[in-house]
C-alpha cells in the first residue's frame, strides 16, 4: 500500500458532512441537516411513545393519555407512532453504525468512568466521533427498539391478533414493559449527557460544535478531520 | 329439580337495581375501598351431564343482549361459530371424547364463556380505569365507555374468554346478566335452558345443588364426577358440574388448574414497582450528578488548541499536572 493510499482513507468514525471550518473559534460541522432532521423525528416520536406507553404502564400516569386525545387514541396511536420511530432509527442506524464500532481506547475510557463522571478529560484517551458512553446509547437504542418493535407487534392486536397465542403475548407484553423501561433510562442518559456537556446541544441543532469542544471531548476526531482536509498536510501527532 | 327462579314481579319496586356503583369491590386500575357488606354471592352452575346441546343458551344469550352474529359456515362440527367472538358471549363447545376406560365415545358438551373469577385476571391485566368492575355478589363486568380496547384483558384471561369488537374497540364478554341479576331475574341463557342443566342462584345453593348432582352422578357409575369451582383463581361465580372432574381439559380444553399467569403478575406487579423506580433513580442519579460535578465546560486553553491545530502548528501537551482544574 502506497502512502497516498493510506491518507485518503477516510477513518470509520469521520462521516459525510463532518469538518473543520477554522475561524475564531474553530466551528466544526458535527451532523448534516438530514441527519438532524432524522434524528428529531426520532427524538419526538420517542417522548411520544414513552409518555403513551407509561400512561397504558401504570394507572397512576393514565390521565398522559389525555394528551393523545384520551385512551382509545392513545392505543391506537401507540403503536402507529412505534413504526415511525423503527424506520425513523433505521436511517440513524445506517448513518451512525459505522462511527459506533468499538474502538481500541472504549476499553480504557470505560475503565476510567470515574474520571469521566468527574469531568477530568485530560486522564482519558483521545476519542474518535463518539466515546462508549454514546456507543452505548447507540447499541442499546438500537438492540432495545429491535426487541420493543418485534414485541410490540405480538401485542398489537388490532392487526396482528391471529399470528401470536395467547401465551406469547403474555411474554410479549412482559417484555415490552422491561425494554421499555430499559430505553427510557438509556434515555435520560443520553438528554443527561448532551445537558451537562456543555456545548453539545448546539451539534443536534444548528450542526456545529466549537473547535475547543471537539478537542476537549472528541480529540482523535478533531485530528483526522483536520487530517482529512483538503490541501492541509496531517499534523504530526502530539506525542 | 332445581325451583326455578320465578318470573318477575310487577310490583312498582322491581326494576329498582339491587346493586351498583356501591357494592363495586375492585375497579380496574383504581384504588376503592370495598363495601363494608358484601352482598350474597351469586353463581350460575352448569351442569355438563344434563347438557342436551340445544343451544337455546346461546340464542337467548343473543337476544337479550341485542347481539347479531355473523353467518359462518360449517365447519363439519356443532360447534358454531368455532369460537367465541365479540357477538358470542357463550359457546357450546362439543367433542367426542373416547374413554379410555370404557371405550365407549362420549359426548362432551360445555358451555363456554366469562367464569367471574373471584380473583379476575383481565382486571388485573386492564390499565383503563373503570373499564372492568367486579361487584361484591361476585360478577365481574365491562364497562364498555371506560375500555380503550388494548387486548390486556386477553392475556390476564386464564380462560380466554374477552373478545375485541372490530366495531367500537372495545372488549365484550358475559355479563352474567348483570343488568337481569340486579332486578332479580336469572341469566338469560339460564332462563332458556330446557333441561336445567344451568341454574342460578346464591353461590351457596348452587354448591349444595352440585353436591346433589355430583352424588347422583356418582350412583351411576361417574365415580370422578366433580364441582369445577378452582381455586387459582380463588373459585368462580359460574361452575361446571363434570363427569369426570379429574380431567377438565378433555372438556375442549377447560384449564385443569387455572390462574393468572405469573407472567402477568410479574409484569403488573414487579415490573410496573421495579420500573418506575429504576425511571426514577436514573433521573435523580443525573440530577444529584449535575450538581456535584457541575457542567463539563469547554475552556479558552480547548478553544486556543483547537485553533492551533487547525492551523497545522501543533498545540503543546502540558504535563496532567497542569491541567488539573483548566475548567475556569
Amino acid at each position: 500500500m502506497s502512502a497516498d493510499n493510506l491518507k485518503t482513507h477516510t477513518p470509520d468514525d469521520v462521516e459525510p458532512g463532518d469538518a473543520v471550518r477554522p475561524g475564531h473559534p474553530v466551528q466544526v460541522s458535527r451532523y448534516t441537516v438530514a441527519a438532524r432532521i432524522n434524528h428529531w423525528i426520532t427524538a419526538l416520536s420517542l417522548i411520544a411513545l414513552a409518555l403513551s406507553g407509561m400512561a397504558l404502564f401504570t394507572p397512576s400516569l393514565f390521565f398522559l393519555t389525555g394528551l393523545f386525545g384520551g385512551g382509545q387514541w392513545t392505543r391506537a396511536l401507540h403503536p402507529w407512532i412505534g413504526v415511525v420511530l423503527f424506520f425513523s432509527f433505521a436511517g440513524l442506524f445506517l448513518r451512525f453504525w459505522k462511527a459506533n464500532l468499538p474502538a481500541r481506547e472504549d476499553g480504557t475510557w470505560l475503565a476510567r468512568i470515574s474520571d469521566v463522571l468527574r469531568g477530568r478529560e485530560e486522564r482519558l484517551p483521545e476519542i474518535g466521533k463518539y466515546n462508549a458512553g454514546q456507543k452505548f446509547v447507540f447499541w442499546g437504542m438500537s438492540g432495545l427498539i429491535i426487541v420493543l418493535i418485534a414485541s410490540g407487534i405480538a401485542m398489537w392486536d388490532q392487526y396482528f391478533y391471529a399470528f401470536t397465542t395467547i401465551e406469547q403475548k403474555r411474554v410479549a407484553v412482559l417484555v415490552h414493559a422491561v425494554a421499555a423501561v430499559c430505553i427510557i433510562c438509556v434515555w435520560i442518559i443520553h438528554v443527561y449527557a448532551a445537558i451537562w456537556v456543555k456545548g453539545t446541544i448546539g451539534a443536534m441543532t444548528r450542526g456545529k460544535v466549537t473547535g475547543g469542544w471537539a478537542w476537549r471531548h472528541h480529540r482523535k476526531w478533531l485530528r483526522e478531520l483536520v487530517g482529512t482536509r483538503p490541501g492541509k498536510r496531517p499534523p504530526t501527532p502530539a506525542e | 329439580m332445581f325451583p326455578p327462579i320465578p318470573n318477575p314481579t310487577v310490583a312498582s319496586d322491581a326494576a329498582t337495581p339491587r346493586f351498583g356503583e356501591k357494592d363495586i369491590l375492585r375497579r380496574s386500575a383504581s384504588e376503592v375501598t370495598p363495601p363494608a357488606q358484601r352482598l350474597t354471592e351469586v353463581a350460575k352452575l352448569i351442569d355438563v351431564s344434563k347438557c342436551i346441546g340445544c343451544k337455546a343458551c346461546q340464542a337467548a344469550c343473543l337476544e337479550w343482549n341485542n347481539l347479531t352474529e355473523e353467518i359462518g359456515f360449517n365447519h363439519g362440527v356443532y360447534t358454531n361459530p368455532m369460537d367465541l367472538t365479540p357477538d358470542s358471549f357463550t359457546l357450546m363447545r362439543f367433542t367426542e371424547w373416547v374413554n379410555p376406560e370404557t371405550e365407549n365415545l362420549e359426548w362432551l358438551i360445555r358451555k363456554d364463556g366469562c367464569m367471574h373469577c373471584e380473583d379476575p385476571g383481565c382486571l388485573k391485566a386492564c390499565p383503563a380505569p373503570g373499564a372492568i368492575v367486579q361487584y361484591s355478589n361476585g360478577i365481574v363486568d365491562f364497562q364498555h365507555d371506560n375500555c380503550i380496547g388494548c387486548g390486556y384483558c386477553i392475556k390476564g384471561c386464564p380462560f380466554n374468554i374477552p373478545r375485541i369488537s372490530k366495531v367500537d374497540h372495545t372488549a365484550y364478554k358475559c355479563t352474567l346478566c348483570s343488568d337481569r341479576v340486579a332486578v332479580g331475574q336469572g341469566p338469560a341463557c339460564q332462563k332458556a335452558c330446557p333441561t336445567q342443566a344451568i341454574v342460578f342462584g346464591t353461590k351457596d345453593e348452587m354448591k349444595d345443588w352440585a353436591e346433589l348432582r355430583i352424588t347422583d352422578l356418582k350412583s351411576r357409575g361417574f365415580a370422578n364426577a366433580g364441582l369445577y369451582d378452582p381455586p387459582g383463581v380463588g373459585g368462580t361465580h359460574v361452575m361446571y358440574v363434570l363427569h369426570h372432574a379429574d380431567t377438565p381439559s378433555i372438556y375442549a380444553g377447560l384449564p385443569d388448574n387455572p390462574r393468572i399467569s405469573p407472567l402477568v403478575d410479574a409484569w403488573k406487579g414487579m415490573t410496573k414497582y421495579v420500573g418506575l423506580a429504576v425511571m426514577g433513580f436514573a433521573a435523580a442519579a443525573g440530577f444529584l450528578h449535575y450538581v456535584v460535578a457541575g457542567p463539563n465546560k469547554v475552556s479558552e486553553e480547548d478553544e486556543e488548541n483547537a485553533e492551533r491545530l487547525a492551523d497545522g502548528t501543533p498545540p503543546p501537551v502540558p504535563p496532567a499536572s497542569l491541567q488539573e482544574g483548566r475548567t475556569p
